[in-house]
This record gives C-alpha cells, sequence and structure tokens, in this order.
C-alpha cells in the first residue's frame, strides 16, 4: 500500500513541477513598459504592498510605424474563445462595416469602424478564406496592422443554407407577431442576421 | 504480548474480557480517559485518544488529496479557455493605451473573486489591492464605488466599505463561464453604475504557482474624448477615421462598452484559474501537513504502546518475584 501511496505521490509531484517549470506559452515575460506614474504614485500612497501589475506589461509589443508603406498587413482576428488569426500577413482583409465593405490594403488610413453581421474575407495571393460574422469592431492602425474582434464568426463552408432558410423564415414570422418593444427588437437582430448569412451565402 | 494484541483489536473483543480481581490482567480496554483506574487499583495508558486523532487526521489527508486532484482537473478545463481569450484585451489596449493613473471623479472598482474558500490567499489580495486603490484615488471631489463579483470579497468588503459598494453578484461559476453570460453581466453594470474609469482587480493566472494581481483600467467615452484631447497616450486616437454610427461620440460608447465585456470576460476567466491554482497548492500543502502530523503521531502511538507493555511487565515481573519472596 505504502508503495503505491508513494508512486502516486511522486506522480502527482512530476506533473506539478512538470507543470511549475512550463509557463504559459501565450504569455511573454514582464516586458518592462509598466505605467511608471501609476506605480510611482502608489508607491507613495501604499508603501508596503507591490503594485498591482497593468496589461501594459502584458502585451506583445507591437510593431513601430513604418516610414513607407508596407506589403502585407497583419491580421489580428480574435474571437472570444479563439485567436483565429494571429499576427498574420496577408494582402488585402474585406471587413463587412456598418457602412457596408470595406477593403482594407497595407497603409489604409487609421479606422475604427464598427461592424455589422456580414463576411470578412481574408485574401492571401489566390487563397480567399471567409468568415461569417456576428458583430464587432475593427481597428487599423497605422502601423498596418489591423485587429478585428467579433462576438461570434464561423467559416462560412460551415453554414447550412437549409437552416439558414427556416431561421429567416422563422424570424420574419416573429417580427410580424411581435407584440412588446423586446421581441419586436429580438426578432428584428433576428431577421438582420438571416439575411445577412443568406445573402452570403448566395453573394 | 497476547494482551497487546487484544487490546489492539479493541472493541470486538471488549464483552468477552471480563476483569479479573486476582491477576494483574487489564481491565476493559475501552476506557477512554489516558489513565484509566481498574477494579485493583491497576494503572494502564491507553491509546484510545492518539489513535482516534490518527484516523481523523488520515481522513482530513485524503479529503485535502481528493480536493487537489478536482481543483486540478478543473484547472485544466478552464486553463485553455483563458488562453484562447488572452487575444481578447489586446487589440483594445493597442488602441486606446493602458491608463491606470488616470485622474477621474467618478471611480468604480470591480473586484473579481471566488464564491468558494479553501483557495489561499488571491481573495484577500484582491480585496487589499482594491482598499488600496480606493486609497489612492481618494481626493476631495473624487468618489470611488465597488462592484463586488463573489462571495469571498463581500465578506471582506461589506464590513467597512457597506456604503461604497454599489452592486453584489455572486455564484458567477454555477454555470460554465460564457462570452454570453459575462456580457449580459457587463450590461447590467454599465447600466447600473455611473462611472468615469472602471478599474478590474483580479489575479491573472502566470503559473500553477504564481497569480499576479492585475488592474485593467476602462475609460467612459467621454473621458476618452478628454485624454485624446489632452494628448499622450490616447493623442493620436484623432486621427483615426470612424466608420459606421452617426457621431463619433456613438462608435465611442459602443467601444467602451464592447471593450468593458471583453476585458471583464478574460478576467473572470483568468481568476478562475487562479483560483483553481491556488486551491490545488492550498489542499497540497495542507495534506503534506496531515502527513506529517500523521508521522509524529504514529510515534506518540508507538511510544505509548510499548510503555504501557513495559509497565506490564515491570508489574508482573515485580509481582511474581514478591511472590517468590
Amino acid at each position: 500500500m505504502f508503495r503505491q501511496a508513494s508512486r502516486l505521490l511522486a506522480r502527482t509531484t512530476t506533473a506539478t513541477t512538470w507543470r511549475r517549470s512550463r509557463a504559459f506559452s501565450t504569455d511573454l515575460p514582464a516586458t518592462p513598459t509598466e505605467d511608471s506614474t501609476f506605480i510611482e504614485s502608489w508607491k507613495k500612497v501604499i508603501p508596503n504592498m507591490d503594485p498591482p501589475k497593468t496589461p501594459s506589461s502584458f502585451m506583445t509589443p507591437r510593431p513601430a510605424t513604418p516610414s513607407s508603406i508596407p506589403s502585407k498587413i497583419t491580421v489580428n482576428f480574435v474571437l472570444p474563445y479563439a485567436s483565429e488569426l494571429s499576427t498574420k500577413e496577408v494582402d488585402m482583409v474585406i471587413v463587412p462595416a456598418t457602412t457596408g465593405q470595406m477593403g482594407v490594403l497595407p497603409g489604409h488610413v487609421p479606422t475604427i469602424a464598427e461592424l455589422k453581421p456580414g463576411i470578412l474575407s481574408v485574401h492571401e495571393g489566390n487563397d480567399v478564406t471567409k468568415y461569417f460574422l456576428s458583430s464587432g469592431f475593427a481597428f487599423i492602425h497605422a502601423n498596418s496592422v489591423a485587429d478585428i474582434i467579433a462576438v461570434e464568426a464561423v467559416p462560412l463552408d460551415c453554414v447550412d443554407p437549409a437552416l439558414v432558410q427556416k431561421g429567416l423564415a422563422e424570424f420574419t414570422q416573429r417580427l410580424g407577431t411581435a407584440t412588446s418593444d423586446l421581441e419586436k427588437a429580438e426578432a428584428q437582430i433576428g431577421v438582420d442576421v438571416h439575411s445577412a448569412l443568406n445573402s452570403a451565402l448566395t453573394g | 504480548m497476547a494482551m497487546a494484541a487484544l487490546r489492539r483489536e479493541g472493541r470486538r473483543f471488549a464483552p468477552l474480557i471480563s476483569p479479573r480481581p486476582i491477576t494483574a490482567f487489564r481491565s476493559s480496554p475501552l476506557a477512554p480517559t489516558r489513565e484509566a483506574e481498574g477494579p485493583i487499583g491497576v494503572r494502564y495508558i491507553s491509546t484510545q485518544v492518539v489513535r482516534n486523532r490518527m484516523k481523523s487526521v488520515k481522513n482530513i489527508q485524503k479529503i485535502t488529496k481528493a480536493m487537489k486532484m478536482v481543483a486540478a482537473s478543473k484547472l485544466r478545463a478552464i486553463q485553455t479557455k483563458a488562453e484562447n481569450s488572452r487575444g481578447l484585451w489586446q487589440p483594445f489596449t493597442a488602441l486606446l493605451g493602458d491608463t491606470p493613473s488616470v485622474d477621474v471623479k467618478k471611480n468604480v472598482i470591480v473586484t473579481v473573486s471566488s464564491d468558494k474558500g479553501l483557495c489561499g490567499g488571491i481573495n484577500s489580495t484582491s480585496v487589499k489591492i482594491s482598499k488600496a486603490l480606493h486609497k489612492l484615488n481618494s481626493g476631495p471631489e473624487n468618489e470611488t464605488k465597488y462592484v463586488i463579483l463573489g462571495e469571498k470579497a463581500k465578506a471582506q468588503l461589506v464590513r467597512d466599505s457597506k456604503k461604497d459598494i454599489e452592486l453584489i453578484i455572486t455564484e458567477l461559476q454555477k454555470n460554465p463561464l460564457s462570452y454570453t453570460q459575462v456580457s449580459v453581466l457587463a450590461d447590467d453594470i454599465l447600466k447600473n453604475v455611473e462611472f468615469d474609469a472602471l478599474r478590474i482587480v483580479f489575479n491573472k493566472f502566470h503559473s500553477v504557482v504564481s497569480f499576479l494581481p492585475t488592474v485593467s483600467t476602462v475609460l467612459s467615452p467621454e473621458i476618452v474624448e478628454r485624454e485624446a484631447e489632452a494628448g499622450g497616450k490616447l493623442g493620436d486616437l484623432d486621427s483615426y477615421e470612424i466608420e459606421g454610427g452617426e457621431t463619433k461620440g456613438e462608435i465611442l460608447q459602443n467601444l467602451t462598452e464592447f471593450q468593458f465585456s471583453c476585458v471583464m470576460f478574460n478576467s473572470v476567466l483568468e481568476n478562475a484559474c487562479s483560483e483553481q491554482g491556488a486551491r490545488m497548492s492550498a489542499m497540497d500543502s495542507s495534506s503534506r501537513n496531515a502527513g506529517d502530523m500523521l508521522d509524529r503521531l504514529t510515534l506518540t502511538y508507538n511510544r505509548t504502546r510499548q510503555a504501557s507493555i513495559t509497565t506490564e511487565l515491570i508489574e508482573i515481573i515485580s509481582g511474581a518475584s514478591a511472590l517468590e519472596g
């Protein structure tokens, strides 16, 4: 019995030591880009405690603005449950802004764009990958880095057209029979998303 | 020897052993006191107390080991989620910068903590940092309010800052954490609380043994405009063109709300990871401690047992030699 216990203990300790020595691979070590004014004012008022960390110490550093227009644009496409594309160099991205489809090339003017449900297409040479986004924001920075943050996204080939039609019909019917404002708003959102999906599949 | 064995068997043989007044036999080994008087006034030492303690310490060790395993499996599940959500707040910090030293009138401190205990010191750390931030941001016209997530921070902050608490949210982890749930929560907070700056205090999961207390700042749209005009980190915000929406203010409003829900999602996940990791190490040290205690008790038990055997032998031998004369 004791031999088993010691084996179990060894297994758990080796597992924990392995975990201890391996930090997160997505985490960079704290870069010294910390907010010095915050730290100083903290130390003055609360000298006994270490100041807490701030997000800037965990940021992966961003490239500086180049003097000439680069050839490729760097795309970061993030969702709450995954980073779909992270620092991927592509030729062009087309984002579904509320004002319409917006094409982004390297050297695009810095922009903050609110997105509506629609297709995001990423062009890399001759490959085009299309995702259907629910909504979100897109930031295009002066250093030709585009950040696209969406709440939900699916690759377009995973969308079932039959279900889209069914959903569209169902929500249109619900919009017709809606009584309260909340129901109307929910039905309207459903209709918007499904009609965008529909046009995405057919268009 | 046989009597010692009988004593070890304990209760099972108790009804069979009847106290015999003639010999130096021991009375029933059920006596709970350390020194009991038998029928002829013979003394013997009971190991019952030590044995009871050993049993309870062994049970505690088993329980804490099981809790550690449970925490390890929960950690594994939530670690991937937290790792995947790390990309979510980075675009916002890249755009709007990180301004923890911003000076505003209405500060709201959102403290993220756990509902269950036995997780080491992470909740106390969060509460200490929240109180320190309160002190840091106090000024003649400033007011600081708390929004509390989790039972443990509530218990600590209700004691002395009850009037500053705006909102308390508990039972966050009843259902597995999802972005929908957190965005509803964020919506709730944004609707009910007036703020110029939101400071979210949580424990960032660095590794299984290290948790870094972190403060993320989210500014309200008016303050973002103010800081953009003032220059500094948000100075080049004006160079960004706004696509969509009627006015810049509207877009900034949506942006702030989206930023808050994204940052909240990441911070809640990180804190949950830290909680499980802290519980793992707390339970691990607890089972190790119980093991040490068990070793010491075993030594005491053996010593007591051997002492009583020796006493018995001495009494028998001296009795026999007294008879011989």
